[in-house]
């Protein structure tokens, strides 16, 4: 608890000069960083000096700002693999977001490997993102998409997993924070089951890496996705790990500049790794970007991080539950800094606007996981996510806000 | 909060609340199904024309306060319209949320008047328009069958 009481909430603050900002008057309580958080100072200023002082296109000029630029991305990587224990530099490909990351797995793994019968395992809590690239690689090779139940709870059915796993399955893919219901998944527990038959697994970190310290080397994962905007770090950029034995193997997933050794009409050699993953001129700005956001989170802590975010979900879960009507809509064991919930009397809309003009900021609808919505049977949630930054006079003003539109509507 | 109590008036709370005509009809002239895949909101709206005009409109499904409330306040000011009056009405309704150019040959849109605030919300006038544009689909399928007749 040490952790807890020397956070300085307040200067983290002062870091991120929009929580300065008013919306409708009010000030702005920003609790939808499930959907992408903001950035501190040092990453706008990380991307400002590159662009003011030190940029240029990487890997291939010899002139100065050629080789600073290209040294500040290759330092971004070095500071991926630092920050999810990745064993080296270059099972670090630098992707769009964490959904190229899955198409790319799905692509360039799944696709040339599956036949008619096999099966893609995935689970009822995954994101659009983690379901419909595996819709299509199936589509395309004839493989058959199963997916793990879920509790009322919100919490995966593992009896079900270790049923549904078997010599058909040739890939697990799973998140390991859920973004419509904050579930923390056992993902250590799931690797080490499918790993006991043979079979890899891809492991949806968008939601995790800002919240959870993630060791992949100690996981065992065979790839880690996430992105950078969700981690304080700019949009446009985001990672895939893999196991170097695994990425070595696959064919690159996009062709053009970049990601060759030596071209001619005849044959093409492709790149070493990562850059065989790497086509075209990259989201430079972007990984020097999401390299200074993990410096940031670095020098506060994960662990500090986590407790105090851990204390705002205690908090708010408990406020929120005074409420009479509102439901919490996930109530796993081990859950992510986010609530999401329903009220009795009022849409997920109409919650989102009466909070608007309160200045709160929250997610309203399926967020992108309609599966859960369905299996909850409800068309919309209002969702809370917390970040390093909030605090809980906020959550105050949420739980007013609430009543407030309770009151309206009542 | 101005804005907030111009968006969310009492007419609009108490349609939200009392929603007029939410019910099937069995066998209906026109139906189309609405959806906004942004947010979830389903409207369904029944349509029976008599001598080309709305003999009964009514509507089911769910969706947010201003979604629900602007279905049953269309179904109110379109039961005994042409099907010429109707589709005005449409127009000069969506014109008001929509467009700042002035429309000259838009019609006067009483009760609905209450429903213009949304303007203001530009993320919720699709909810203010999802039963309109569904009844529209609904009458343009009539219109359709009868035009191939």
């Amino acid at each position: 608890m040490n952790n807890v009481a020397q956070y300085d909430v307040e200067s983290i603050r002062n870091d991120f000069p929009i929580l300065g900002e008013k919306i409708h008057g009010r000030p702005l309580v920003y609790l939808d960083n499930a959907a992408s958080s903001q950035h501190p100072a040092q990453v706008i200023n990380a991307i400002k000096e590159l662009y003011e002082s030190g940029y240029s296109n990487i890997h291939r000029g010899v002139h100065q700002l050629s080789q600073d630029a290209t040294k500040a991305y290759e330092n971004a990587r070095a500071t991926v693999r630092g920050f999810i224990h990745a064993d080296c530099i270059h099972e670090i490909v630098f992707t769009s977001g964490t959904t190229e990351s899955i198409n790319l797995v799905a692509q360039s793994y799944a696709r040339p490997l599956l036949k008619k019968g096999d099966e893609i395992l995935i689970t009822h809590m995954e994101h659009h993102s983690n379901i419909v690239p595996w819709q299509m690689v199936c589509e395309q090779t004839g493989a058959e998409l199963k997916v793990v139940p879920i509790s009322d709870r919100g919490e995966l059915e593992l009896d079900c997993f270790s049923e549904l796993l078997c010599e058909r399955t040739k890939l697990v893919a799973v998140g390991h924070v859920s973004n419509a219901l904050g579930t923390v998944n056992p993902i250590k527990r799931i690797i080490d089951m499918a790993h006991a038959l043979n079979v890899p697994v891809l492991v949806d970190g968008a939601q995790a890496v800002p919240h959870i310290p993630v060791n992949v080397q100690d996981l065992d994962c065979d790839f880690y996705a996430f992105s950078g905007h969700k981690l304080y770090g700019p949009t446009g950029i985001g990672v895939l790990y893999g196991k170097e034995n695994i990425l070595s193997k696959m064919p690159p997933y996009k062709g053009g500049g970049d990601m060759i050794l030596s071209v001619s009409f005849e044959k093409t050699e492709y790149n070493a790794l990562p850059y065989k993953f790497e086509a075209g001129t990259p989201n430079i700005a972007g990984a020097i970007g999401l390299g200074a956001a993990i410096e940031y989170v670095q020098n506060i802590g994960l662990g500090a991080i986590a407790a105090h975010e851990h204390g705002l979900l205690e908090y708010a879960t408990s406020k929120l539950r005074q409420i009479d009507g509102l439901r919490i809509i996930g109530e796993a064991e081990q859950k992510a800094g986010l609530v999401s919930f329903v009220l009795d009397q009022v849409h997920p809309h109409d919650i989102g606007t009466m909070l608007d003009m309160e200045g709160v900021a929250i997610r309203t609808g399926h967020h992108c996981a309609q599966p859960v919505m369905e299996y909850f049977k409800v068309p919309a949630t209002a969702r809370a996510s917390f970040a390093m930054y909030n605090t809980f006079e906020e959550i105050d003003v949420l739980a007013e806000s609430i009543n407030k539109t309770i009151g309206m509507f009542s | 909060m101005d804005n907030l109590r111009e968006l969310y008036q009492e007419v609009i709370l108490d349609h939200n609340k009392n929603k007029r005509n939410y019910r099937k009809i069995d066998n209906p002239d026109g139906f189309a199904h609405g959806v906004n895949p942004l947010c979830g909101d389903q409207i369904d709206v029944y349509l029976n024309l008599r001598d080309g005009v709305v003999a009964d409109v009514s509507f089911d499904g769910h969706g947010c306060a201003i979604c629900t409330s602007s279905a049953s306040m269309m179904t109110v000011a379109l039961k005994g319209k042409t099907e010429a009056d109707a589709q005005a009405l449409f127009e000069s309704f969506h014109h008001a949320l929509t467009d700042d150019e002035p429309h000259p040959e838009d019609v006067p849109l009483g009760k609905l008047n209450v429903l213009t605030g949304v303007k203001e919300f530009p993320v919720r006038v699709k909810c203010a328009t999802l039963a309109w544009h569904t009844f529209d689909a609904a009458l343009k399928k009539i219109q359709g069958e009868i035009s191939t007749e």
